[in-house]
């Protein structure tokens, strides 16, 4: 019966010292939970690849060759990874105000769609690029806050639920979307020269540039993004905005005592979040697709609270943790080639990392991390996080 | 006197970091009043939870009738015969007295609840000891000192014969305070023996047969009701010579700071509990609101301040009609306010002790340029006011979650008592603190009132309304049913007004 125990204890030596790599080396210890939960992911993943008969080296070698095996692939994931920062802000920035968004899927449509709008204005062809792509890219933010300051409103003024709200409005949108899209009569957004349901193209004026021509195409709304990712950190710690979102989160009685507007904080959070989705639209929109389908944005907006989770809804740790999840997506193809295994793998995968993330006791246990600091809601001042 | 029921020895419990009891001995004999004194934070409550099963001793025995105790949970406790009230009732507001009373000890008559059966052996209970209850009646419509009789009736029915009363005066008006006794005596003459936990030395002096005090996680003294004063029993808390008298000048008031005319208020329920209040404080008073709890007078704080809109009449302060101005608004007028319940409105506990510091200012120009914080300003600010107010934390940094309750009220204190204060809203300033705090922050409000700030001063402890006020109101159902200069209060007066609105007993009479 020593077995378990001699197991055990090499499971502590090994991940003392993969704690104090990160410690010392990174100092990721707020993300160990993330880091241990990717771990476990794998090697549950890898289990169930062998139990499908393949090996399971083999496929992950595909899917990271597929991930970052040369520049093109690079540029691929790297592009795959972009919007997906957009969206998973969008739930890390309420999460500050004690907020659980959960409509980025429905704010990136209400972005896309209006960045596609303005895009494909008429007179959006006689506007320079650079007026045109700020333009489209004000344009979709702005329709992305919106539809996320609606459930703010309704929260304030009515005390609905936003993660109700929230859920009913990305059905709201979608159908809303689909059938301005789809209709042929009346014709309201179709392109109606094109066979499958799709806005007119956005104006050439108002492409973002490109960067590489990979597969898909990297363009420059990857700065757009990045920055973004700064903004927000920016804007969460050392902003006296940021100093209210966290008050409201942490204590919305003293926030209220403190003479804070608490009602015009959740409606600004949101709305926030609702433009970072938007932007990550516009981007999409402007960069990619040129012009503006439902499909396009289909489970991006949950994506992101995967990804925001997994980052422990750090603003700059979402760039980290967007990129790893947009990768995966983005190799798996050449997994299924070269291994033949369904790039469902890598979907399954994904969703175990979030489950290890959100039952974090499990992954705390097996890896023995201390609770210490790792909650989003828990640190000592608004200086620390992030 | 020989026989004891209960005998702790030499236990000591360490929490990590903290000694929370150490090398405590206590014996409590069979029919006496045995008072546990000790400020916050001397391990009252850890030694009591330890002999209610809650927390097992790391050393020591305890003993029950010469039988020793290793309990698990409370449950082996109460097996033994020792029931506990606790401080914050653990009774189910929806639920009727006799359903809270048999909760988890259901009188049961095949799979269905015996509930005749209960209310008869509840009424004999209640009978036996003098402790009327109603078995029908809904706990949540029932006044506090309805409910805490409740909770002794519920620890009788599970036959506790030894009893640990953790603060039960707390809660009560100094008339139900006078019937509380008389319920302990009327127990402990009929063999039951009671340990009471409390910090008011009045009290101690009332019921106790002996005393034991504790400072610091161990026991300092031990001695009778006849062998002690309240200064020596105060000294022995603080381990110093404690002033007791709050000394004051005489008040010199000015003009009418702050006013109310006709004010209406509606609490969270929306039930009116500011009823048409008149109240004004002159700058340079102290004016007390004495009054039992629920009397309207944090929906009174709360209207005054900005946190919650009046329904009705006005409120003026410093010659501006400020009746529907908000928190923020309020506070940059030179109003500053202690809220009552410092760890729901006076803080963000996980925020350091910087961030609390500013909570209210973060936007001004000293602390923040265009909207982007400066921290190091923000931390200077708090170094200076943790200094000033004397506020004991390894540094500005360090969560307000890891400070005593008494530091965390200072930070309040501090935080609210600095700029350039006009009129002070104070509710509860001293709740749950020890002595030396509270000798601290009255004595920050004398000084405040020294310089010229009117003082609106609520609070529950009467004592402390007398000792600080140059006027005192009486609110009873949302009004002020008398005022009286603090001179010429008596306690008796003040008591009775507070329980009937009305101070001579023709009136009451006539009710």
């Amino acid at each position: 019966m020593s077995r378990p125990g001699d197991a055990d204890s090499s499971i502590t030596r090994a991940s003392g010292h993969l704690h104090r790599f990160l410690t010392e080396a990174w100092r990721l210890q707020p993300l160990y939970v993330s880091l241990y939960a990717i771990l476990l992911s794998l090697l549950i993943g890898g289990v169930l690849i062998s139990l499908i008969g393949v090996n399971p080296l083999t496929a992950y070698w595909a899917l990271l060759r597929g991930m970052v095996g040369d520049g093109e692939r690079l540029a691929g994931s790297l592009a795959r990874s972009v919007p997906f920062i957009g969206s998973a802000l969008a739930l890390a920035l309420p999460f500050r105000a004690g907020l659980f968004n959960i409509g980025a899927e429905g704010q990136l449509l209400a972005g896309g769609l209006t960045a596609a709008y303005v895009g494909a204005l008429s007179w959006m062809s006689d506007l320079p690029g650079g007026i045109a792509i700020p333009l489209i890219i004000i344009a979709g933010t702005m329709g992305g806050a919106v539809w996320g300051g609606i459930p703010g409103v309704l929260r304030t003024k009515t005390g609905a639920h936003e993660v109700i709200s929230t859920i009913m409005l990305n059905s709201v949108v979608l159908f809303a979307a689909r059938w301005m899209v789809g209709s042929r009569d009346p014709v309201v957004l179709r392109d109606t020269e094109s066979t499958v349901p799709r806005t007119d193209p956005i104006s050439d004026t108002a492409v973002l540039p490109e960067l590489v021509d990979s597969q898909p195409v990297l363009h420059t709304g990857l700065f757009a993004l990045l920055g973004l990712c700064f903004v927000v950190a920016f804007m969460l710690n050392r902003t006296n905005f940021g100093f209210e979102i966290a008050t409201v989160g942490l204590n919305p009685h003293a926030a209220h005592y403190s003479g804070m507007n608490v009602n015009r904080v959740i409606v600004l959070a949101m709305a926030a979040a609702g433009a970072c989705a938007g932007l990550a639209a516009a981007s999409e929109i402007s960069g990619t697709n040129g012009h503006f389908q439902p499909g396009t944005f289909f489970l991006m907006g949950f994506d992101g609270i995967a990804i925001a989770l997994l980052a422990r809804t750090k603003p700059v740790a979402v760039i980290a943790a967007a990129l790893l999840w947009g990768s995966m997506l983005s190799g798996a193809p050449l997994m299924q080639q070269e291994a033949d295994m369904s790039i469902d793998v890598v979907r399954i995968i994904q969703a175990l990392v979030l489950l290890f993330v959100a039952a974090d006791a499990v992954v705390r246990y097996l890896f023995r991390v201390h609770e210490q600091g790792q909650s989003p809601f828990r640190a000592t001042s608004v200086e620390g996080a992030a | 006197m020989a026989n004891s029921v209960l005998e702790v020895d030499n236990v000591t419990k360490t929490f990590p970091g903290v000694v929370a009891n150490e090398d405590v001995s206590l014996t409590l004999n069979e029919g006496e009043i045995h008072c546990l004194l000790g400020e916050n934070g001397a391990g009252k409550s850890t030694l009591v939870n330890m002999v209610f099963g809650l927390y097992r001793p790391d050393r020591g025995t305890i003993r029950v009738r010469g039988q020793d105790a290793h309990f698990e949970d409370s449950g082996d406790a109460i097996a033994r015969g020792i029931g506990m009230v606790h401080q914050h009732f653990q009774l189910i507001p929806v639920f009727t007295v006799a359903e809270n009373i048999i909760l988890g000890n259901e009188v049961t008559k095949g799979a269905l609840l015996d509930l005749a059966a209960a209310r008869r052996q509840i009424h004999a209970l209640a009978e036996r000891y003098g402790l009327a209850v109603d078995p029908d009646a809904t706990v949540g419509d029932l006044s506090v000192g309805e409910q805490q009789r409740v909770e002794l009736v519920k620890a009788l029915f599970r036959d506790a014969d030894i009893l640990i009363l953790d603060e039960p005066t707390a809660v009560l008006t100094p008339g139900e305070v006078d019937d509380f006794f008389g319920v302990v005596q009327s127990l402990t003459q009929q063999g039951k023996s009671i340990i009471f936990i409390t910090h008011k030395l009045r009290e101690v002096l009332a019921v106790a047969d002996r005393i034991t005090v504790l400072r610091a996680g161990r026991v300092v003294g031990s001695t009778t009701a006849e062998g002690t004063t309240q200064q020596s029993l105060a000294n022995l808390m603080v381990g110093r010579d404690v002033v007791f008298q709050v000394e004051k000048t005489t008040a010199q008031p000015g003009a009418a700071a702050m006013q109310t005319r006709g004010l209406r208020v509606q609490d969270d329920r929306g039930l009116e509990t500011v009823t048409g209040l008149d109240m004004e404080v002159r700058s340079g008073e102290i004016f007390g609101i004495a009054g039992v709890e629920g009397n309207g007078q944090r929906e009174l704080v709360e209207a005054v301040c900005g946190m919650r809109p009046a329904t009705g009449g006005r409120v003026e302060m410093l010659g501006r009609d400020t009746t529907d101005w908000n928190p923020r608004r309020v506070n940059e007028l030179g109003v500053a306010h202690i809220p009552e319940n410092r760890s729901k409105h006076g803080v963000v506990a996980q925020y350091s002790i910087a961030d609390n510091l500013v909570l209210n200012r973060y936007s001004q120009t000293k602390f923040s340029r265009r909207g982007v914080r400066n921290t190091s300003a923000i931390d200077t600010e708090a170094a200076a006011l943790m200094e000033q107010f004397d506020v004991r934390a390894t540094g500005a940094s360090a969560a307000l979650s890891t400070l005593s309750g008494g530091n965390q009220q200072k930070v309040v204190v501090a935080r609210e008592l600095t700029g350039d204060l006009r009129i002070l809203v104070v509710a509860q300033p001293t709740r749950g603190l020890d002595v030396g705090s509270i000798e601290f922050i009255h004595r920050q409000i004398i000084e405040l009132r020294d310089r010229g700030a009117a003082v609106l001063l609520v609070s529950a402890e009467l004592d402390e309304i007398m000792a600080l006020s140059d006027r005192i109101g009486v609110m009873y159902r949302g009004r002020l049913a008398a005022t009286v200069d603090a001179a010429d209060a008596t306690r008796e007066e003040l008591g009775l007004l507070m329980a009937t609105g009305s101070s001579s007993a023709t009136d009451r009479e006539q009710q």
